[in-house]
């Protein structure tokens, strides 16, 4: 499958490291080990650098994501309008913490550090949908509509 | 002719191939190598067209950056399309960039054939039936939703009067929100890439970097680097290859100047990048952009796509010899990539890790080759100022700080949004005049500038101007120009702690103060408002008094030893906070207080009881079971369990917490 990736990019050309991450991340939705020794083998650098970018960059994870992916943006205009709140709000609601998949698959809880979209503080980005201007209290009503979500693409079945 | 790349008639020649050097020229006077009426009409029309001044139906704009689309214009447009269909209504529906004022997101502007445009704020779907039958059927305002003529005031207020728009002075943001940011032609007749045409055609590089030079334009990153200085050091090297680069890892949380411009207005970016790449000799550049923002990347690969179809980007540009091709890579989501070194790091496909500088990169930067790094905004001064002429430009602002800055409004403050002012106008302007003062009759207390390597400024030094130096002075810093104001609700300890927290996860590991100073610090401030030791112990108490005799002297270290400007800044907000809220460090410590209501451990949480009905919403979502009562009973809060987390106070429908 991602091997139709390869094609876009020149061999032994460790500028396309990066790019190719995402573009392996953009498929699964996570970075598969199999695939990161793949990238390795192209790119012609060893699999700890590759996991070193993997792991340094806050965009690239190793794990799969849940079905709905939550970003609570915490910056500076969102922590000053209670985004800490908010984030406390969906963990116990959730009950996992940042960075974490519920049990069922769900959702993922997510903490970005700014989306840039700061006039409409705090935010949440559900999947690509932006909740501005949101309260504790508007939590429930938010994951419900989720909940009931058709699911997305699993990353599973794209293997 | 549908647009500028469509050949007017046999006589015009102008393709990718067979470049014309004239063809900018003549998509915005043209034409110019044939007087033939029927062409002139032609060309003529299509500029007056994508100009809004000549059309035949209405014209419906919506505001669609990212700030537009949060507060819902995705909607209002499909709401507006499906009622010009039920009312058989023909309309031209665009979407536009963002006019900085996201207060008042969705902006719909409606204009008429022969008539001044009109800004519509704050049109939800529910308002779409009247704003379409008000405006569209009866021909009249729409005065309740009304925000502002773009022309003459025919009894509606101009913009220009608008106090959010009074006081500002649009160079950079000139565009937005104006011109359509997808059309490469709406840009051209717009007067787009004139400057690039005078640069390419008329001016040699070294003029182009005495002109820069001259108009003391300086870096809008936040370095605040003479940009002529940087360009002039870069076209020195000798070399067979050099670098460009556009810096759009704009990781200041708070900050979204970047962002703003790069989707609404592209192609100014681009326009100063080429100019730039002409001056220092360069013929490859790269834009890196943060992968946070999908909707600027988007238009960026647009934009760049359609300059290369009109033979404006390519080889051998307008048959000038010159050549540039630009590439866009994404950003991973690391803030230390906003350091020029750690972003070469990047892109090279390396972990963004910052490197001892000299050698800077205009000698030796990516891979090794003489590369020029500026910000989004520095390069869209650059079109303006080889229009205007140097000497104009620098008649803006102060004495050693050139031009406007564009600041992102937000935080504690009703006009949220992106303002453009000149340099010198005093952060009380900024703060009060603009951006309208703090909702909800709160008192102001601090406004922080910079993001985490800037400071929080109080009210005493409000009255200070809008430049490099000043800034420096009181303890901030222009940084990329993230402005967020704070009211009284905001605790200044944790303020300091939340960008600790920050700066200790974007640390990048590499220089010890930083990586372990900035963690010391951090455990420093997070002790302070912690309401019981760890063991409960005297001991404690002793250490976080102990830590606030060392936190100046280890701030001191960090800002003095480390390696690049993460690092060196590190400190400046719990500097800036001991400098100007030192009494609320003490009443943290000494009163065991937070006036703020900010810092829960040092709260008590409790229940009116002649308040509360019992309803048991608080105890269901109390996670340590620290609230008890009987249902329709006044519940109460065991003050040992509680952990203060205020989800109580939040969720209470009849505010029966009460929080001491």
């Amino acid at each position: 499958m991602h091997n139709q990736i390869f094609e876009n990019y020149q061999e032994n050309d460790r500028s396309s490291l990066i790019p190719l991450l995402q573009d392996i991340q953009s498929i699964y939705g996570y970075l598969p080990e199999n695939a990161l020794r793949d990238i390795s083998d192209f790119v012609q650098v060893p699999l700890s650098r590759v996991y070193g970018v993997a792991t340094f960059y806050n965009q690239f994870r190793l794990i799969p994501l849940g079905e709905n992916v939550i970003r609570v943006c915490r910056g500076t205009a969102c922590h000053v309008k209670n985004s800490a709140n908010i984030l406390y709000a969906l963990e116990t609601e959730l009950g996992i913490k940042a960075g974490q998949t519920t049990r069922d698959k769900k959702f993922t809880l997510e903490v970005v550090n700014c989306i840039g979209a700061c006039s409409i503080a705090p935010v949440i980005l559900v999947n690509e949908d932006y909740h501005g201007r949101i309260s504790v209290k508007d939590i429930p009503k938010i994951l419900k509509k989720y909940q009931t979500a058709k699911k997305i693409e699993k990353a599973e079945e794209v293997v | 002719m549908k647009d500028f790349n469509q050949l007017c008639c046999e006589k015009c020649w102008h393709t990718t191939d067979k470049p014309c050097e004239h063809f900018i020229q003549c998509c915005t006077e043209g034409p110019l190598c044939h007087h033939d009426e029927k062409c002139e009409h032609e060309i003529t029309s299509l500029r007056k067209r994508l100009k809004y001044e000549e059309h035949d139906h209405p014209i419906i704009m919506i505001g669609m950056g990212t700030c537009g689309l949060a507060s819902g214009a995705a909607k209002v447009k499909e709401a507006i399309e499906a009622e010009l269909k039920k009312l058989n209504i023909e309309a031209t529906i665009e979407g536009t960039g963002c006019i900085g004022f996201c207060a008042v997101e969705p902006i719909v502007d409606i204009k008429f054939p022969g008539k001044d445009r009109i800004s519509y704020q704050e049109i939800t779907v529910k308002d779409v039936p009247r704003l379409i039958k008000t405006t569209l059927v009866d021909k009249e305002v729409y005065k309740e939703k009304v925000l502002g003529s773009h022309g003459k005031s025919n009894g509606v207020i101009s913009l220009k009067q608008v106090p959010f728009f009074e006081h500002q002075q649009k160079i950079v943001l000139a565009n937005c929100g104006i011109v359509n940011p997808v059309s490469i032609d709406a840009y051209l007749a717009h007067g787009g890439f004139k400057a690039f045409d005078k640069v390419l055609r008329l001016m040699k590089p070294e003029e182009v970097v005495k002109e820069i030079l001259e108009s003391g334009l300086r870096g809008r990153g936040g370095g605040g680097f003479p940009t002529g200085k940087k360009w002039e050091l870069a076209a020195k090297q000798k070399s067979d290859q050099k670098y460009l680069i556009c810096n759009a890892d704009e990781g200041d949380p708070g900050a979204f100047m970047d962002r703003s411009l790069l989707e609404s207005d592209p192609y100014r970016v681009i326009e100063g990048m080429m100019i730039a790449a002409y001056a220092i000799g360069a013929t490859a550049a790269y834009i890196y952009c943060r992968a946070e923002y999908p909707l600027a990347i988007e238009r960026l690969q647009n934009s760049i796509a359609k300059c290369e179809e009109y033979g404006i980007l390519g080889d051998n540009i307008l048959n000038s010899g010159f050549s540039l091709h630009i590439k866009i890579k994404k950003g991973a989501g690391a803030f230390v990539c906003g350091e020029e070194t750690a972003l070469i790091g990047s892109i090279e496909g390396k972990r963004g890790m910052p490197k001892p500088r000299p050698p800077y990169p205009v000698a030796s930067g990516l891979f090794g080759k003489p590369t020029v790094i500026n910000n989004v905004e520095t390069y869209a001064n650059v079109p303006p100022i080889i229009m205007m002429g140097a000497q104009q430009f620098a008649k803006i602002g102060t004495a050693k700080s050139k031009g406007t800055k564009v600041f992102a409004l937000s935080g504690n403050i009703k006009n949220t949004g992106l303002v453009e002012v000149p340099m010198g106008v005093t952060l009380r302007d900024v703060v009060f005049k603009i951006g309208g003062g703090i909702p909800e009759k709160k008192e102001f207390k601090a406004v922080q500038i910079g993001g985490p390597s800037g400071g929080c400024l109080p009210e005493s030094v409000i009255d200070t101007p809008v430049d490099y130096e000043s800034l420096k002075e009181v303890g901030a810093m222009m940084g990329s120009g993230g402005f967020v104001v704070m009211d009284e609700e905001t605790c200044m300890v944790d303020v300091a702690k939340y960008f600790l927290t920050f700066i200790q996860e974007e640390s990048c590991g590499k220089c010890v103060p930083c990586r372990e100073g900035t963690k010391r610090m951090l455990e420093i401030i997070e002790r302070i408002p912690k309401r019981y030791g760890s063991d409960g112990s005297k001991l404690d108490q002793l250490q976080r008094f102990k830590g606030m005799i060392h936190l100046q002297r280890l701030a001191d270290v960090i800002r003095d030893t480390s390696l690049c400007g993460l690092g060196q800044s590190a400190p400046n907000p719990v500097l800036s906070g001991l400098r100007y809220f030192r009494h609320e460090y003490e009443e943290h410590l000494y009163d065991r207080k937070c006036s703020s209501g900010v810092c829960k451990e040092l709260l008590t949480f409790s229940i009116n009881n002649e308040v509360c009905s019992g309803c048991g919403l608080c105890v269901k979502k109390c996670s340590v079971e620290a609230i008890v009562g009987e249902k329709g009973q006044a519940h109460y809060i065991l003050d040992n369990k509680c952990i203060k987390c205020g989800m109580c106070y939040e969720i209470c429908r009849l505010d029966a917490i009460n929080i001491n």
